[in-house]
């Protein structure tokens, strides 16, 4: 079994948390919010995670290196709100062994 | 006033099944959707997406499951109000409920089913700081009325489907289109991105990209929009318009249900799972995504399974004290309320010499 990494998370009333995410359950950075409730459920992933709707946007503060952005996830942060040139969507980010010391912080829901 | 047996708020899965088991049951049953089709989430968000846990099913694609459940519960005639957004409930003396759409839609029915997903589609609203001073004074979230435009001079912002299929379908009526978007790419089906190509060569759509719109002009209704153009070197200017309709997708939200005096808990109503999801409220239930309760997974096929109860207790309801024991479709058939029946072939009997 592969090793749970550290994150930091700050949800969308700017408490940052300190989270296990697994690494070997093909979760990704959205899904492993709604696994600790960091939002308010309905708010997050709402499309399911197909990159269709934006609503898991968070900014990347640390400097880990993530998964390049594909088309769609680019196609939809350009027509997301609030979006700034760290936002990612989380659902297109797997959860990975070198993700380790992530920091994110949630976009604000629209 | 439609009067009905049962009232299903929300046309999706959950709810097109609902028609089907509630007619097994000789109960009829009417929709009522915020969008213009039926479907849900499976034909507004994701129609040509595969599911691959539906029973039975190794994969189907989300609008062919919408339409394979419009055919499996047609014979029982279900009435539609689309596009109309449930908006109220008011308990009658006799118990039953009358509910009222945004456009004055009047539906009378002793049971409610909520089957509502996640709410209601809303546009989204671009972060324009003035843009809800201009609203129907000239900006429209959603193209109702495509002669409306007739003859005017109509900007539309967005990246998607919505904003190329309305762009072309407007170039013919409007007697100005721009498009706007924030990239030079658009994500839309191949044929739209071409067509919206071809416009803009024969100077038929003017195209503004990659640019976004941040502002709002007017006195009472909208005159233009402030433009930034980011294309190598910024710039900032105005743009003439009639009307300016944003279309950035739809987003769901619980809405004027939130509003009904149910128990809310994490935007989902709660409701009894150890007998017939039934909410806090007799007479009204919730199926589906919309519901939770201790260990709840929002699946399609946990909502098949959560209308068929409900259903048996709504009968209840209905015909008080009056007796009824499952009976398997295979051996009592299927009678539509259109007259229609489906049964199983009966056995050959022969003799062998």
């Amino acid at each position: 079994m592969e090793a749970d990494i550290n994150i930091k998370i700050t949800d969308r009333n700017g408490v940052t948390h300190v989270v296990l995410a697994p690494t070997d359950m093909a979760m990704n950075l959205m899904e492993v919010v709604r696994s600790y409730e960091l939002a308010l459920e309905g708010t997050i992933g709402i499309c399911g995670g197909m990159a269709m709707c934006a609503s898991c946007q968070c900014y990347v503060l640390s400097e880990t290196k993530l998964p390049e952005m594909q088309d769609d996830e680019e196609a939809m942060l350009s027509e997301a709100f609030n979006v700034k040139d760290n936002s990612r969507l989380g659902c297109q980010i797997q959860m990975t062994p070198e993700m380790e010391g992530l920091e994110v912080m949630l976009a604000p829901e629209s | 006033m439609i009067k009905t047996d049962i009232l299903i708020i929300g046309a999706g899965p959950t709810g097109l099944f609902t028609v089907f088991e509630a007619g097994l049951l000789k109960l009829k049953c009417h929709l009522i959707d915020a969008l213009p089709q039926a479907g849900g989430q499976c034909s507004e968000l994701y129609p040509k997406k595969p599911i691959y846990d539906i029973p039975a099913y190794p994969e189907i694609l989300a609008g062919d499951l919408t339409y394979k459940l419009l055919e499996q519960c047609k014979q029982f005639e279900p009435g539609f109000t689309l596009g109309e957004r449930a908006e109220t409930i008011d308990k009658q003396e006799d118990g039953s409920f009358v509910v009222t759409t945004n456009k004055g839609t009047k539906h009378q029915a002793p049971v409610v089913a909520i089957a509502g997903g996640l709410g209601s589609f809303e546009p989204r609203k671009p972060l324009i700081h003035n843009i809800t001073d201009f609203e129907d004074k000239g900006v429209e979230y959603m193209i109702k009325e495509p002669e409306f435009y007739r003859n005017k001079k109509v900007i539309i912002a967005g990246g998607g489907d919505s904003a190329l299929d309305w762009s072309i379908f407007l170039s013919d009526i409007a007697s100005e289109v721009t498009l706007i978007h924030r990239r030079k790419e658009f994500r839309g089906h191949l044929d739209s991105v071409e067509k919206v190509q071809e416009l803009k060569n024969q100077g038929k759509i003017n195209l503004v990209t990659p640019a976004e719109i941040t502002g709002i002009l007017g006195q009472d209704k909208v005159s233009g929009v402030v433009v930034k153009q980011a294309d190598k070197i910024e710039k900032e200017f105005e743009l003439e318009c009639d009307h300016f309709i944003p279309l950035f997708g739809l987003s769901p939200k619980l809405g004027p249900i939130a509003n009904w005096g149910l128990e809310i808990e994490k935007n989902a109503i709660k409701v009894d799972n150890s007998l017939d999801y039934q909410t806090n409220i007799p007479g009204i239930y919730a199926i589906g995504d919309v519901n939770t309760y201790p260990g709840k997974l929002k699946l399609i096929l946990c909502g098949f399974h959560e209308a068929t109860l409900m259903c048996q207790s709504a009968y209840q309801i209905i015909n008080p004290g009056k007796r009824y024991v499952l009976k398997y479709t295979t051996v009592s058939g299927v009678n539509g309320f259109d007259g229609t029946r489906k049964e199983a072939p009966k056995a050959v009997v022969k003799k062998i010499e």
